[in-house]
């Protein structure tokens, strides 16, 4: 399942848990596959100086992002025995409490999908060139930034 | 040379605009923010790292590209 071109991981608005079950759904058919692993990224509704985020506003600087989520699959791919891997980040509103990142990796065995995983999430945070505006309720904005 | 400069989340704000082409004779990436420095003078104030063809670039590379990023704080996830 390793895939030789970018592809677009991008979705406008929030990943509905729908789109979500339907990716563990179609994985049915790949038998060879004995653990999944998911991670989800959920807008949080931090209090910041007594305003509370109400959403995130994501943009990216999209080719670059593209490229750069297509170098974490190959590098995972090459580092660990995965069947196959998919990776979905919103751009656009998410409010807090929804989805805005999709991480789904499959193998024939556990050990690897809990290392590939972590090794995925942690590559997407520091490399890729996504931006988040953080909205709070009173309409006001701050920019988040990675810890 | 003609270059595409794009600007994302806070730096846009600064600069009010996402993106330009500007005409430069600088050989060096550091040229070009010395002059952004210049035209949008909050630009100084702030964090971010600058992607030549999309690839990350620090001030001293060679000014080869047709397009430059700035991108402020990565905040993906």
């Amino acid at each position: 399942m390793k895939d030789k071109k970018p592809k677009n991981v991008f979705q406008e608005g929030a990943i509905t848990s729908e789109f979500i079950g339907n990716s563990i759904y179609k994985h049915q058919t790949k038998t060879s596959i004995g653990a999944h692993n998911i991670f989800l990224g959920q807008v949080r509704a931090d209090n910041i100086d007594g305003k509370t985020v109400s959403a995130i506003e994501y943009t990216a600087y999209e080719d670059m992002a593209n490229q750069k989520f297509h170098e974490i699959r190959e590098s995972a791919f090459e580092k660990f025995d995965l069947t196959c891997m998919h990776i979905y980040h919103s751009l656009g509103k998410v409010k807090v409490g929804e989805i805005c990142l999709f991480v789904f990796v499959s193998s024939p065995r556990r050990k690897v999908v809990f290392e590939a995983l972590e090794y995925i999430v942690e590559a997407i945070k520091a490399d890729v060139p996504v931006f988040g505006k953080e909205i709070f309720e009173d309409e006001s904005h701050q920019w988040k930034v990675n810890s | 040379m003609l270059i595409t400069i794009k600007y994302f989340g806070q730096i846009a704000e600064v600069t009010q605009k996402e993106e330009e082409q500007l005409e430069v004779s600088e050989y060096l990436i550091s040229g070009v923010i010395n002059t952004l420095n210049t035209k949008y003078s909050d630009l100084k104030n702030k964090d971010f790292q600058i992607a030549q063809n999309q690839e990350l670039v620090d001030l001293e590379t060679e000014l080869t590209g047709a397009e430059i990023a700035l991108l402020p704080p990565f905040a993906g996830g």
